[in-house]
């Protein structure tokens, strides 16, 4: 059954997140255990990363697309390498990681199915952090305006995002049951960055869930 | 036509080849290179320089391995030339590779004219160079006698293997063959194997060396002679694949040299023309024409998958080196997508690698010149390497 995140971060940890760690790595870095070897994919300038090795002792490895990110986390000391989540992915053989996630980039793929099925390939379990499109403040815009939303979260014009994807909570959970994965823990965090009741239905998260997050594993 | 100046010296070069102004290690009898080419090399010397300082633990070591026309002097002056280091950008107290913290060794590699045994040396059996006698080898020879070397120097195991070129070869030969001697790898512009089209612009090389008559089926130490005309030419040919269409047109453009107009005929008009005439002359005043047939060949013959049954991956299962891999934008000659070969095939083995394209017009020289993208990578990889390996960071 769906459960939340154990919140085991110790005092330090979370003086950290005050102290500017996106909420949204902080809710994926809960869901690792410590000491796991992840993949991080689109991992930007290495932020989860680095927060997975200072928090979790996790051993991380990284993909970025683009090349300024790259070198920044390398420069970091950081293992991170160039490269596409749609492309590369099906370079990296069976069971290599313990998790892979895919923070803030699933709607940035060309095939988010295909780039999902690699990740609970290559990892025992996958972790997706993604904003949810059905938040009642971008269906408002979109009834209102009749144009593409654009909120501070997302404030790129339809033309020139990189977003090419994006989904609701609704339809990443019916993504979820079409693949057949099993999903583990979610949590979905309000326009402030606090988290849901877990108990509240699903449609109220699709309503209210400014962005989610999702442990899933494979069904065996 | 290419002319060397007169005043070069060329015997200095020579004595160079058996009497390096460097430290000497001589393996005798006792102690052989095994070749791939199936013979024992014996007795043989190999020169390097060392920068830096040992630590207690014998953990700091780093080893940097040279690209084909390069030598062991990276952060020195260099003897013959009088110039500065090839490595200075990178290797010297607060560079990246920090002689403060790391206890740096550059040798010179078997087969080349500097102090390491090779074709210039003198062959005990003969009393003269051993020219064409001097067997063919690879770079895991070179390798080899790196590792003969390290054991020398009493070191187990390495901090970091880097190199650029042939010497990312060498890197990634060392990872494959002592994984467990090698804590960092670092191969710039580098391939696993050697192309198609490398090997062809290497034959035209050796080809322009040869077909100097000079060159005297390769005796020509012993006739008095020099090929220095086909060496310079090889090197004028090589010369422009390190650079890029973007570079030279930036550095030289259509612009005369010394003149307005043009001459109509064929001396150097074009600035671009006079500086590869340069380019090849000042080689030959420091290189030996037999090293460098017997360097492009080592290089042409590199193919690590070929010895893992063309899976290139099995070279490196189980490693646990961490890897960085860096290539360069305008790197034709081994470009990028050489890079993420290796990348690929190290993911495939669950290796811990960093990949880094960095955009530059320098071509592939661009490892050797002052990048500061580069230079910011590869200081933050060791960094981050040397903290895993518990080095502190200055050695006391």
């Amino acid at each position: 059954m769906l459960s939340r995140p154990k919140r085991d971060l110790t005092m330090a940890e979370t003086a950290r997140t005050a102290a500017g760690a996106r909420v949204d790595l902080v809710l994926v870095a809960e869901m690792v255990e410590r000491g796991a070897k992840v993949l991080d994919v689109g991992c930007g300038d290495g932020e989860l990363l680095r927060l997975l090795a200072e928090t979790r002792d996790v051993d991380g490895r990284g993909i970025e697309i683009s090349r300024e990110g790259v070198n920044e986390g390398v420069a970091k000391g950081l293992a991170v390498i160039q490269g596409d989540a749609d492309t590369d992915l099906a370079d990296y053989p069976d069971d290599a990681f313990d998790y892979v996630v895919l923070s803030q980039t699933l709607q940035a793929t060309r095939h988010p199915r295909v780039v999902l099925e690699h990740m609970l390939r290559i990892g025992r379990h996958a972790i997706v952090s993604f904003p949810n499109f059905g938040h009642w403040k971008i269906r408002w815009k979109l009834m209102v305006d009749g144009q593409m939303p654009r909120t501070d979260n997302l404030p790129d014009t339809w033309y020139d995002t990189p977003n090419i994807h994006f989904c609701t909570i609704k339809d990443f959970r019916q993504l979820c049951d079409a693949i057949g994965v099993r999903m583990e823990t979610a949590v979905a965090v309000d326009a402030w960055g606090k988290p849901l009741r877990l108990s509240a239905p699903w449609w109220f998260w699709n309503l209210f869930g400014e962005q989610a997050v999702f442990l899933l594993s494979r069904k065996s | 036509m290419v002319e060397a100046s007169a005043t070069i010296d060329f015997s200095e070069r020579a004595r160079e080849a058996d009497q390096p102004r460097s430290p000497l290690v001589r393996f005798g009898a006792d102690k052989p290179l095994r070749l791939d080419a199936k013979v024992d090399l014996s007795p043989f010397q190999i020169a390097y320089q060392t920068y830096g300082t040992l630590n207690a633990e014998r953990s700091n070591a780093v080893l940097i391995c040279h690209a084909l026309t390069g030598d062991q002097h990276a952060a020195n002056l260099h003897p013959v030339t009088g110039k500065a280091g090839w490595w200075e950008s990178m290797v010297g107290p607060g560079r990246p590779i920090d002689t403060g913290r790391y206890f740096v060794i550059s040798p010179n590699v078997v087969g080349a004219c500097m102090g390491s045994t090779g074709p210039a040396s003198i062959n005990p059996a003969t009393g003269h160079p051993w020219g064409l006698d001097f067997p063919v080898i690879t770079i895991r020879d070179m390798v080899r006698a790196q590792a003969m070397l390290i054991d020398h120097l009493g070191i187990d195991t390495l901090f970091a293997v880097v190199g650029g070129s042939m010497g990312g070869m060498q890197v990634l030969q060392w990872a494959a063959s002592y994984p467990e001697r090698v804590f960092a790898a670092l191969p710039l512009a580098a391939a696993t194997r050697h192309s198609a089209q490398n090997i062809a612009f290497h034959e035209v090389g050796r080809q322009a060396v040869m077909a100097d008559p000079e060159w005297r089926g390769g005796r020509y130490e012993i006739e008095g002679t020099n090929p220095r005309r086909g060496l310079a030419v090889a090197r004028m040919g090589a010369h422009i694949t390190y650079l890029s269409d973007a570079a030279l047109h930036r550095k030289f453009g259509r612009r005369f040299q010394d003149r307005d107009n043009p001459t109509f005929s064929f001396d150097a008009d074009f600035q671009v023309e006079s500086y590869l005439r340069h380019q090849g002359i000042s080689f030959v005043e420091r290189f030996d024409a037999n090293s460098y047939l017997y360097l492009t060949r080592a290089m042409d013959y590199f193919d690590l998958a070929a010895d893992c049954d063309g899976i290139l991956a099995n070279a490196f299962k189980n490693t646990g080196t961490r890897f960085c891999v860096i290539s360069f934008t305008s790197d034709w000659l081994f470009p990028t997508s050489e890079s993420r070969a290796i990348v690929h095939a190290l993911n495939a083995a669950g290796a811990r690698v960093s990949f880094a394209e960095i955009e530059t017009d320098k071509g592939h020289d661009a490892f050797l010149l002052d990048e500061p993208e580069l230079l910011a990578i590869v200081r933050g990889f060791l960094e981050g390497a040397g903290k895993t390996r518990g080095l502190p960071a200055v050695v006391k």
